[in-house]
């Protein structure tokens, strides 16, 4: 693969909606009642709408520079796991609804923000992918805002498992705001975000919910890091090994 | 030059396999329609993830292929972003009169403020106010669910964005 530090970026960015879309697919039929169940699907495929034009610009740039093979279904079905350059954030298991909905609100409240910096910035590709999803992701923010006041300040019970999904998750949101070694060199560019500007922003909105929700902000601590890097945690074998079963064992299959 | 007022008619014959009652031309998601020798058409999704975009693309193609246009280039454009405002009112009646409620002239959801008071829809059924939210996603991702609480029918809203 041809390192580039733009098409390991959107690769990044890509296999980030990618995988938390398939994870989200994983609940449709499953959902705790039926509206919810298709809120869940309809982020899902907004989600993976956004990772088909990232996997469309990565696959356009790998092309133009001799990689003519490569294409959007290659690049998510063909990569190995230490290719996926996702944050650990959104490969880690469904869990139950409570831990879905916050890996959801996490990861919304930093899209929602993150979004928002990249239309400005000087990739107009990715500029014009973003303004685009950032409409998609206020809607998930606020849905996935509002559910997780709901179970924080709902029963003895919903409160108890946002809270041990809180626990379960905390570490992994650090990663969001540290940049990799590729997003280093585009930030100087005027391409790429700049990450520990949207951390604050990112703190307040998540203290904002929480106060609402009942629940106690963690205090600052170790954070797991290396998703973008290559380095996941075991959750995404699995991920793959059931996402990309059909093109691994019938290559090029299509229906 | 392509004969652009005669591709803009045809386009109008190519439906949305959602919401079969509104054109793409309706919809507003034809942006442009351009071309010296061969007509090039440029659109633009209404959701990332809408899964009839993809059955809309060939369907122009067919549309075209009929009327003699055998070579025929689609462009994708992201930016500006679709917003129900380029729905033509004309597709807002004919909504409507299908049973699915049009999208309101004003945003009023589309920001993160949480438990945000409800949209006064009418019901498309009895054009009573006296509706309620059920879903913020509905049926297709361009749609809520909401009920009239005055004939009971749950409708489909064609929500702002």
């Amino acid at each position: 693969m041809i390192k580039d530090p733009l098409i390991d970026y959107t690769l990044h960015l890509a296999d980030n909606v990618l995988v938390l879309g398939h994870r989200n697919s994983e609940w449709t039929g499953h959902g705790p009642i039926l509206e919810q169940d298709i809120a869940l699907s309809n982020i899902a495929l907004d989600l993976i709408g956004q990772a088909r034009y990232l996997y469309q610009y990565a696959a356009r740039s790998l092309n133009e520079k001799g990689m003519p093979e490569v294409t959007e279904d290659g690049l998510a079905y063909h990569r190995d796991g230490w290719d996926f350059k996702n944050c650990l954030l959104v490969e880690q298991d469904n869990g139950d609804w409570a831990k879905t909905i916050l890996r959801q609100f996490f990861f919304s409240a930093w899209q929602y923000y993150f979004y928002q910096q990249l239309e400005g910035r000087k990739d107009k590709e990715l500029a014009a992918i973003a303004e685009k999803s950032f409409k998609e992701v206020s809607y998930h923010l606020r849905w996935s805002s509002e559910w997780v006041i709901r179970l924080g300040d709902g029963t003895e019970e919903s409160h108890r498992r946002m809270s041990d999904a809180l626990d379960q998750l905390w570490r992994l949101t650090g990663e969001l705001f540290v940049p990799s070694s590729y997003e280093k060199q585009l930030v100087a560019e005027g391409i790429a975000v700049d990450l520990p500007a949207l951390q604050p922003l990112w703190e307040q909105r998540v203290a904002d919910v929480f106060q609402q929700a009942g629940l106690t902000l963690p205090a600052p601590g170790w954070q797991q890091t290396g998703g973008k890097e290559g380095k996941h945690t075991e959750h995404l074998g699995y991920l793959l090994a059931e996402m990309q079963f059909l093109q691994r064992a019938y290559p090029g299959n299509e229906w | 030059m392509v004969d652009t007022a005669k591709i803009w008619s045809l386009l109008e014959q190519v439906n949305d396999p959602e919401v079969p009652v509104l054109s793409v031309v309706d919809l507003g998601i034809i942006r442009e329609v351009r071309g010296e020798s061969i007509p090039e058409i440029v659109l633009t999704p209404t959701y990332s993830g809408c899964p009839a975009m993809d059955v809309i693309r060939m369907n122009i193609r067919m549309v075209l292929l009929s009327s003699g246009y055998h070579d025929v280039k689609l462009t994708t454009v992201l930016s500006p972003a679709w917003t129900t405002e380029w729905m033509s009112e004309k597709g807002k009646e004919k909504l409507k009169a299908y049973g699915i409620a049009p999208p309101l002239p004003l945003q009023q959801v589309c920001h993160p403020g949480l438990f945000v008071r409800e949209e006064a829809v009418a019901c498309p059924h009895c054009n009573s106010y006296h509706t309620t939210l059920i879903s913020e996603f509905g049926s297709t991702a361009c749609k809520s669910l909401y009920r009239c609480e005055d004939c009971g029918e749950p409708f489909d809203y064609f929500k702002c964005h």
